[in-house]
Formats: structure tokens, C-alpha cells, sequence
């Protein structure tokens, strides 16, 4: 075991794919000589070659677009999208290519890439370097999504990632890449060092996609989230002082839905949180599954916690943030709900 | 007097009830361009985007440089391919006329685009075709009857219905799907000849797209990464004047040719007669070798005409002249090719009328055989529960859940 943190779990998680098989190659904006904004790259092309570890134009069309003729040529891309804000360029080859090249060819054609790319906010971003455009993918036949949590997760979801035959979106969330952030920007910063996912083996393991974690056991409410939002969550149980069960989905397509029904089944009352736009976002679909399974056994409205719909707005990033006022104050109205 | 507009509106030289007027295309005369080594500098063979490499001269004799000195028997396999692949078109334009199909699009006049193409790469090599490279899949061995069961969505289809009429793949023959949006396969032929030369292979790649399509970013990305990395790849616009119904300009065809816009990136651009098979195989060949050797991507502009509409949706008698392209200076390929061949003395009026008639029987045979397996309004039909398959690997559960909803709503009427 060592002690890692995101950055440097994620590196370690492409570490082991490129040691393990020659045709893992990673490319995006500046991820080879200088090893990437966030430093997830640092070192690989030192260690792998320009070969493997490839300096791409700025061009996330081009990027996606090549990693796909990549991929049909037998190798395992791993593309870089600087931030999530940047991929819309090559949302087409995304949704029109990617995600459905294995089915319209039959299973004759597929190319198996993984896009990481750092997502959220909570880093004075401003609109173009704070989104979570999760559920535009979500809502994409034919790719996986996955948003992990912790340097553990990030490893092991990462690693299956990129051994999936299916693409992946690997959402990162940057805000968390150096230490749990429970919402409140006001304290010192964390390190991973403390917490027990920081805890990541030096080799090759995998965490399955589709399996989300519970947390926190609780009996009173269920939350049902995923990235930054986690530790928030944890935060907002804490202040309330109600005994809230946490799940963190890690996975977001596909989803575990027996870990969240489960749970709504057992607390009755649910409440789901992330940092996308609510309208229309991932989390009207957790509540729609949520509901036709878990109807009869919900003593509440399912609530929601999430982004305003804005653009993600510079100066007022606490204000729009779901920090710990937001989902402390989600938690209540539900667990305040009577029928 | 009104005020001049700045804005200026691209238009063709002719609409329908003009004069055909192709007076806007810069013509060399067969043999006129020299032909440089595929070790040339970008910098020294820019001549060779702007000029326009013919082979067949207007006496159908081949001369110049290019001509790359091919066996009559090579020539007349060639001919029979572009025939087979009118032939077919033809059969199949008229099977959707019955309705018997849905959709159809044909390379009327761009045989030659294909076949030359098929002939001059290896069979290792990769292409990425466009929706009217039907004639790349024949060459590389996919059978018509194959093709025709996939054009009826039937039980031998290879996309198993998913997918409409002609957008074909073959695997096996190392052909890509076709993609319903347009230029998306251009960068993936950069990216596949990228993994070629990582992994030392000498394979290369080639794509095709047409005039209009050079607009998408795609294109612009795919050239971009070609240029950066020295792609082994072979990059083709298939200039036909006609993006349904803008003409090239609209493209931005005006002020510079197609193959001119690889110069701006220091990929060398080639304007090629497109309806002269000895022409496209030679700058081709070319090409290929360039990439082979490590001198990395080039972009050849075929120029040639769109012989009929865009598709079986589509009127371009509401848009261009009726007659536009028998006044088409650069003619038409397979009797360009012909005559060559004729006045070689290796071919005959006769000998075509048969070639014709037996392709005819064989598209025939191929119909005949692939309505067995199934047409759009006679069994056998395809599973419909197969629509839940391929669409990923590993699939989620909601997929095999929403198959039984499906399968049990068909059977049992939801309840109606």
C-alpha cells in the first residue's frame, strides 16, 4: 500500500495499464513532455516514449476523433480532455462514433477508448472550467460514464476502464484531486493522507464498473451522489445530525440500482445530490428509478440537490455550489416531509 | 444605384433552364504535370495542387508522366469493376423506385473514385469510405448479394437493421463503416494510421469524403493531426461539384482548389482527374508509397461530377441544369476508360454489350438470391430482440429488461 492521492492514483492506474499492455497509448493537450495540467500524466512519457504518450493539438474533436481510429487499429487509447468544458468539440465523434460504432457494425468494428477528464467545480473555475456534463453523457447508448470519489476508486474504476471493450468517460473530479473537500471553502485544505481511501496498492486492481459503495450506513434517509458531492454529503449527515445512509454510485451508467433501492427501502426517504444543473440532469433519472422501484416504501418526496440552472457563474461559486447549507438543508425538507 | 453588398453569395455558373457552364474549372491537358518522387518537398510540388494530373488525353491515348502503364487485361478488370458497380446502382435506384427498398444512393460517374483506389492500395491497407464508395466494397470482396441484403434491413443483413440502406462495412475486408455524419471518418483513418506506424506496421490508411464535407471540422482536425504526426495516410476529396444542392463553392471551391487546402498544414494536395482511372490509380500509388516510405499524408482531389442526385430523396432537376453533365469536360469515367481500351485494340463495342449484359444477370442472380432471405414486406424477417444486441460489451441490465418489455408488449398487445 501507499499513500496516494487522486492525481497520483490515476497516474499510478495508467502506470499499470501501459506496463501491463503495449497497446495502452495516451494522448490529449499537454500531457507528454509536460505531463499534463493536473500532473495525472507526469512522467509516463519519460518512462513509456513519445510513442505512447503523445502531445496532441489542441482539438478534442480531432483528439476523440483519432483516439477511435486508434482503438479500430487494436490499440487502447486513453484520450485527455483538459477539462470536461473542452469536450463538447468532439461530442459528435462521441455520440455518433464512439458510442455506437460496435453497434451498428455488429461487434465487427469497436474501439475501446477511455476520455478522463477533469469535471466540476469548486476551484474558481469560472463557466468554462467548472462543469459536470455528466448526464449529457449519461444519456448516451453504447458508453459507460464513471465519476469516482477517491484515490482508491480512481484506481481501480480507471483500470477497468480502460481493460472495458467499451468506451468509457472517466469524469475526474478536479475539486477532490488533492483531498476531500466537504464543501466549505472557508476551511484549510485537506489531504488524502488521513482518509482511508488514500490508501491505494502500487499494482493492479480493479473496482468493478456498475457497483456503487455505501459509505456511510444510515437508517433515517438515503443520499444518493457521487464525486465531490460525497464528502459533502458525509459533511451535511454530520451537521444535521441525522443518520443518513450514503451512496456513493462511483458508476453512473451503468448504475447499481439494487445498492440504491436497497437502501431508499430500508430509510424510506431519499435525497439525491450533485454539482450538474438540476433540470433535466442525472438525478431526475436516479429519482424516476428511485420511485417506481422504492414507491410504496417512500414516506417522502424524493429530494434534490444540485446545481442551479446557470451557467456556472465566477463570483458567486459558493452561492451555486451545493455546499453543505445546500444538502443539510435538502436533508431536512425530507426527513420534515409527512404525508 | 443600389450599394454593392460585401457580402458575397457563392453561385453556381448555371441553374436549371442555363446553358451548362463549367468554364470556372481549371483544366491541364493530359500529360501536362510532371511527376515528382514521392520524396518531394511539400514546399516544391505545391504546382501539383493547383494543376490537374490526367493520364487519357481527348484521342483516349494515354500519355505524360503519370501514366502508370498498366496491363490492358489489369485495364479491363478495371472496366468491369466500374461497370458491375454502375450495373448495380442502376438495379438497386430501381428497386427502391418500387419501393422495394427505402433509400438508395449511387456513384453514377465516381466509379473511378473507387475502383482505382481499390486497385492501387494493399488489401492490408484501410479504408475509410464515404456513403458513395459502394465500389471499394465490391473490390474488396463483400458480395452484392450481400450488399442487397443489407440495403433490405433482411435476415442476412450485416448490420442486422440497424442501420439504412448502403452504409455498409466489411471487416473482413478492411473497409470501415460508413457513417450517416459526415467527415467523422476522416480522423479516425489519421488515428488508425497513427496506431500503424506506432506499432511499426506499414500498413496505411485512406479516407474519402466529398466537396461539401470539407467544411465539417473533421476535416480540418483529421488534416491538422495528419500533418503533426506524418500519418501514412492518403486523405481523398472527391470533388463531384454537388453537396446535394450547393455547388463546391459553397464549400469554399471559389478561390483555391480542394487539394490546395492541405498546403496550409505542409500536406502536399494533388488535383487529379477523377474520371481518369489511369490518373487516380497513378497519383494513388503515389501516394501510397509516399506514406509507406515515411513521407506521411496526402491530400488528392479527384475531381469528377455527380452523374445523378444525391440520393433517392433527392430532385436536382430543382437545382442544376438537366443536361449539366453531359457537358462535363472531364466526361465519363467507364467510357473514357472504354474508349481507351478500343482504341488500344483491346476491347470492342461488342465485347461491352456482353460485359454489360452479363454483369446485368449477375446483379440479377445477386437480387434474386438475396429477396430469399428476406424483403420489407416478406419473410423472413429479422428478430426484432436482436435490436437489444452490440450495443455494448458488457450490457447493463436495463438493456436485457427493456427487450422482454419489448417482446412481451409484440406478443401479447399490451393489453389492447
Amino acid at each position: 500500500m501507499a499513500q496516494m492521492n487522486m492525481i497520483e492514483a490515476i497516474r499510478s492506474a495508467m502506470d499499470v495499464m501501459m506496463d501491463r499492455d503495449p497497446n495502452v497509448v495516451v494522448l490529449g493537450e499537454d500531457v507528454g513532455y509536460f505531463g499534463g495540467v493536473f500532473r495525472c500524466t507526469d512522467g509516463l512519457q519519460r518512462k513509456y516514449g513519445e510513442h505512447r504518450v503523445i502531445d496532441a493539438p489542441i482539438a478534442e474533436g480531432g483528439i476523440i476523433g483519432a483516439a477511435i481510429g486508434m482503438g479500430v487499429n487494436g490499440l487502447r487509447p486513453i484520450a485527455e480532455i483538459q477539462f470536461a468544458d473542452y469536450i463538447y468539440p468532439g461530442f459528435d465523434q462521441v455520440v455518433s462514433e464512439l458510442a455506437r460504432l460496435r453497434y451498428r457494425t455488429c461487434g465487427e468494428f469497436f474501439s475501446p477508448v477511455t476520455i478522463r477528464t477533469p469535471c466540476g467545480g469548486g476551484i474558481r473555475g469560472g463557466q468554462t472550467h467548472s462543469q459536470s456534463p455528466e448526464g449529457i453523457f449519461t444519456h448516451v447508448s453504447g458508453i459507460k460514464t464513471v465519476m469516482p470519489s477517491n484515490p482508491y476508486d480512481a484506481k481501480g474504476l480507471l483500470i477497468a476502464s480502460i481493460e472495458s471493450d467499451d468506451p468509457v468517460i472517466f469524469f475526474e473530479p478536479k475539486r477532490i484531486y488533492n483531498g476531500p473537500f466537504d464543501g466549505d471553502p472557508d476551511k484549510p485544505a485537506v489531504s488524502w493522507n488521513a482518509h482511508p481511501k488514500g490508501d491505494v496498492p502500487e499494482g493492479h486492481y480493479t473496482v468493478a464498473l456498475g457497483e456503487a459503495e455505501i459509505v456511510r450506513a444510515g437508517s433515517e434517509i438515503t443520499i444518493v451522489t457521487y464525486g465531490t458531492l460525497v464528502h459533502v454529503a458525509k459533511a451535511a449527515a454530520e451537521a444535521t445530525g441525522v443518520d443518513a445512509e450514503i451512496v456513493d454510485l462511483r458508476s453512473l451508467s451503468p448504475v447499481d440500482l439494487p445498492a440504491m433501492t436497497a437502501s431508499v427501502k430500508k430509510t424510506g426517504r431519499c435525497l439525491i445530490a450533485h454539482e450538474a444543473t438540476r433540470f433535466g440532469g442525472f438525478g431526475a433519472e436516479l429519482a424516476a428509478i428511485i420511485q417506481k422501484e422504492c414507491f410504496y416504501h417512500l414516506e417522502a418526496p424524493i429530494g434534490r440537490v444540485a446545481g442551479w440552472d446557470t451557467p456556472y457563474p465566477h463570483a458567486f461559486e459558493w452561492q451555486y455550489f451545493p455546499g453543505k447549507k445546500r444538502l443539510a438543508a435538502g436533508i431536512r425538507k425530507v426527513m420534515e416531509a409527512t404525508a | 444605384m443600389a450599394k454593392k453588398s460585401r457580402l458575397h453569395i457563392p453561385r453556381p455558373t448555371a441553374r436549371p433552364g442555363d446553358e451548362p457552364d463549367f468554364s470556372y474549372l481549371d483544366l491541364s491537358p493530359a500529360g501536362a504535370v510532371d511527376k515528382p518522387s514521392v520524396g518531394a518537398r511539400v514546399r516544391d510540388i505545391e504546382n501539383l495542387s493547383s494543376g490537374l494530373v490526367r493520364v487519357l488525353d481527348d484521342e483516349h491515348r494515354a500519355q505524360g508522366p503519370w501514366n502508370p502503364d498498366l496491363d490492358p487485361e489489369k485495364l479491363q478488370v478495371a472496366l468491369r469493376w466500374m461497370v458491375l458497380n454502375r450495373v448495380f446502382d442502376e438495379r438497386m435506384w430501381q428497386i427502391q423506385r418500387q419501393g422495394r427498398i427505402s433509400f438508395y444512393i449511387q456513384a453514377l460517374g465516381e466509379e473511378a473514385v473507387s475502383i482505382a483506389a481499390g486497385m492501387a492500395l494493399r488489401h492490408g491497407d484501410m479504408c475509410f469510405p464515404s456513403y458513395r464508395n459502394q465500389g471499394l466494397f465490391m473490390y474488396r470482396g463483400v458480395k452484392l448479394v450481400d450488399m442487397m441484403c443489407q440495403c433490405l434491413s433482411n435476415t442476412r443483413d450485416m448490420c442486422k437493421g440497424r442501420q439504412l440502406p448502403i452504409m455498409y462495412h466489411s471487416k473482413k475486408g478492411n473497409v470501415f463503416s460508413i457513417s450517416g455524419n459526415l467527415a467523422t471518418q476522416y480522423p479516425h483513418a489519421v488515428g488508425w494510421a497513427m496506431a500503424s506506424a506506432i506499432k511499426g506496421e506499414d500498413h496505411i490508411a485512406a479516407a474519402w469524403l466529398g466537396d461539401g464535407s470539407t467544411a465539417e471540422a473533421d476535416f480540418h482536425h483529421a488534416l491538422t493531426f495528419a500533418a503533426v504526426y506524418q500519418a501514412p495516410v492518403i486523405l481523398n476529396v472527391v470533388n463531384n461539384q454537388w453537396a446535394i444542392s450547393t455547388f463546391q463553392g459553397t464549400a469554399g471551391g471559389e478561390r483555391r482548389s480542394f487539394a490546395g487546402r492541405g498546403l496550409g498544414v505542409g500536406i502536399p494536395g494533388i488535383r487529379v482527374d477523377g474520371n481518369d482511372l489511369l490518373a487516380v490509380y497513378a497519383v494513388t500509388v503515389w501516394a501510397a508509397d509516399r506514406a509507406r516510405r515515411g513521407g506521411g499524408p496526402t491530400l488528392i482531389e479527384l475531381v469528377t461530377y455527380r452523374g445523378g442526385a444525391h440520393s433517392t430523396s433527392d430532385d436536382p432537376s430543382k437545382y442544376r441544369p438537366k443536361d449539366e453533365w453531359k457537358a462535363f469536360p472531364l466526361g465519363d469515367p467507364i467510357e473514357r476508360l472504354k474508349q481507351h481500351l478500343i482504341v488500344e485494340g483491346r476491347w470492342s463495342e461488342a465485347k461491352h454489350e456482353k460485359l454489360v449484359a452479363d454483369l446485368k444477370a449477375e446483379v440479377q442472380a445477386a437480387w434474386k438470391e438475396a429477396q430469399a432471405f428476406g424483403t420489407m414486406t416478406e419473410g423472413p424477417f429479422l428478430d426484432p430482440a436482436t435490436m437489444f444486441d452490440d450495443v455494448y460489451a458488457d450490457p447493463p441490465e436495463r438493456l436485457e429488461f427493456q427487450r422482454q418489455r419489448m417482446l412481451d408488449i409484440e406478443q401479447n398487445g399490451g393489453g389492447l
